[in-house]
């Protein structure tokens, strides 16, 4: 493939193009294997540091970055909210400014704010990651679920995707939805009409509210997170309407077809959006995410923290 | 060096590998991508004509082992490596196109030591153009060709390049 990376951050995946989404994929097929060797690390950003900046909590993103630094030999620093200078009133710039000055080559920032990680990125010279903004994007997550689709089904082009959930507060949502366009995949959205509103329809994906219509014919169902902290009560009734409505119980599973993959990116409300059974079932490639994960963000950070910086 | 002056180097040097390597059972060829996963190819078949024995062959990728990530303008593509495990007790030789400054072996040396411990590495170049900048010599070369450093060595192969054999030197 001819196209090459140019991008020093990853802020979203709504300005890549479907070459760009397709060079990470295989960049990340080629780490992925660097996982299976004696020797599970490479030198390429040797000498470089990377900071682990999140503002807003996180387990496994934060771990799943560090890991993919470890394994690039990248020196690795975690900062989180508490912890930063942030509690005493620092604004987001100045610590950032600080962490430059300390020579961090690649930031990854989470952000409760959309549009952080690109506040970061257009006055900082080091690499800026989106690890997640708001209910903006989630690039890596929404890339890793791309990979996982592409390795599992061998391609992403026509399949049918279906999203479940809150897809209004979502940027898993965001970042998976224009990236599965790009790539040629059919989306449809479902979810109580609060959640999902039609002027997603404006994107060029279907909305349904009606999960038993959709699911005979999924080629992909991705569940995601009831996020608890975050539903107003006005959006969302009870947690018990929702499983009944749109939760992926055992016996709405049935009608999916024997090869439609279920996906979720963590963490699980065990009987809420889908229960233990399904989520531990044959059809699940929940953990595939997570392994993908990591392959995936060695690729991003590769990229955008190997080229050269002016 | 045209086509069937490329295929007769490659022949001699394939020889060459046979006679160094009484063991040819422990051998395995591996391809820096793309041309060199290509001459490996090559490499293999003249093995297997006259010595009727199948040489495993491997790609060893080497853009994540560069000693240059971030001072490049175009950041190598990185591939996926396919060595045959395990590599202990096994011959390995590393095949590229053109053998320059070493540096690339280097990395290639150092990817093929995450994967495991050969009993020893060799080194096939169809062209060794001089101008090195670390301690490395190739065990076989095609043909050597000597060149200023400001010019550029070619080389196509039909496979990987869509277009007939061929290798030129590039004057700026």
């Amino acid at each position: 493939m001819k196209t090459r990376w140019t991008r020093k951050d990853l802020l979203g995946l709504r300005e890549l193009s479907a070459d760009e989404i397709n060079l990470i994929l295989e960049t990340a097929d080629a780490f992925k294997q660097v996982g299976t060797r004696e020797i599970k690390k490479v030198p390429a950003l040797r000498g470089k540091t990377l900071v682990n900046f999140f503002v807003e909590p996180s387990t496994r993103t934060r771990t799943s970055f560090e890991l993919a630094a470890s394994r690039l030999s990248a020196d690795v620093i975690n900062i989180s909210a508490g912890t930063s200078s942030l509690a005493k009133g620092e604004t987001l710039k100045d610590t950032a400014k600080v962490l430059e000055a300390n020579h961090a080559d690649i930031i990854v920032l989470r952000h409760s704010s959309a549009g952080a990680s690109e506040f970061l990125a257009q006055r900082l010279k080091s690499s800026v990651i989106n690890a997640g903004d708001g209910a903006h994007e989630h690039p890596t997550q929404g890339l890793l679920d791309l990979y996982t689709i592409r390795e599992k089904r061998n391609k992403i082009d026509n399949l049918k995707v279906v999203i479940v959930g809150d897809i209004l507060f979502s940027r898993v949502a965001r970042s998976n939805i224009f990236g599965l366009l790009k790539l040629g995949a059919r989306v449809t959205l479902v979810g109580p009409s609060t959640l999902v509103p039609r002027e997603f329809e404006k994107l060029g994906v279907s909305i349904s509210h009606k999960i038993d219509n959709v699911l005979p014919d999924a080629d992909v169902v991705n569940l995601l997170r009831i996020q608890h902290e975050r539903q107003r009560k006005e959006y969302f009734p009870s947690v018990g309407e929702y499983t009944q409505l749109f939760g992926l119980t055992k016996e709405r599973a049935k009608l999916l077809k024997p090869d439609c993959l279920i996906m979720h990116p963590g963490p699980i409300n065990r009987g809420v959006e889908i229960d233990s059974e399904v989520a531990d079932g044959l059809q699940s490639v929940i953990l595939d995410q997570v392994t993908n994960g990591l392959a995936v963000r060695m690729a991003v950070l590769y990229l955008c923290g190997g080229i050269a910086t002016p | 060096m045209d086509a069937a002056a490329i295929q007769r180097a490659l022949r001699r040097v394939a020889h060459e590998i046979v006679e160094r390597n009484p063991d040819l059972g422990s051998l395995v060829l591996a391809g820096i991508p793309s041309r060199g996963v290509e001459i490996a190819r090559r490499l293999a078949e003249f093995i297997r004509a006259s010595e009727k024995i199948e040489i495993e062959t491997g790609i060893v990728d080497v853009a994540m082992h560069r000693d240059d990530v971030g001072a490049r303008a175009e950041l190598p593509i990185v591939r996926e490596s396919k060595l045959p495990l395990p590599l202990e007790g096994r011959t390995l030789i590393i095949v590229d196109d053109v053998l320059y400054t070493g540096r690339t072996v280097r990395a290639a040396m150092d990817a093929i030591s995450s994967f495991g411990r050969p009993a020893r590495i060799q080194l096939a170049a169809l062209i060794d153009r001089g101008h090195r900048e670390l301690p490395i010599r190739a065990d076989y070369v095609g043909k050597n060709l000597p060149s200023a450093a400001s010019e550029k060595v070619r080389v196509r192969l039909e496979q990987t390049d869509g277009e007939a054999d061929v290798v030129w030197l590039l004057k700026e």
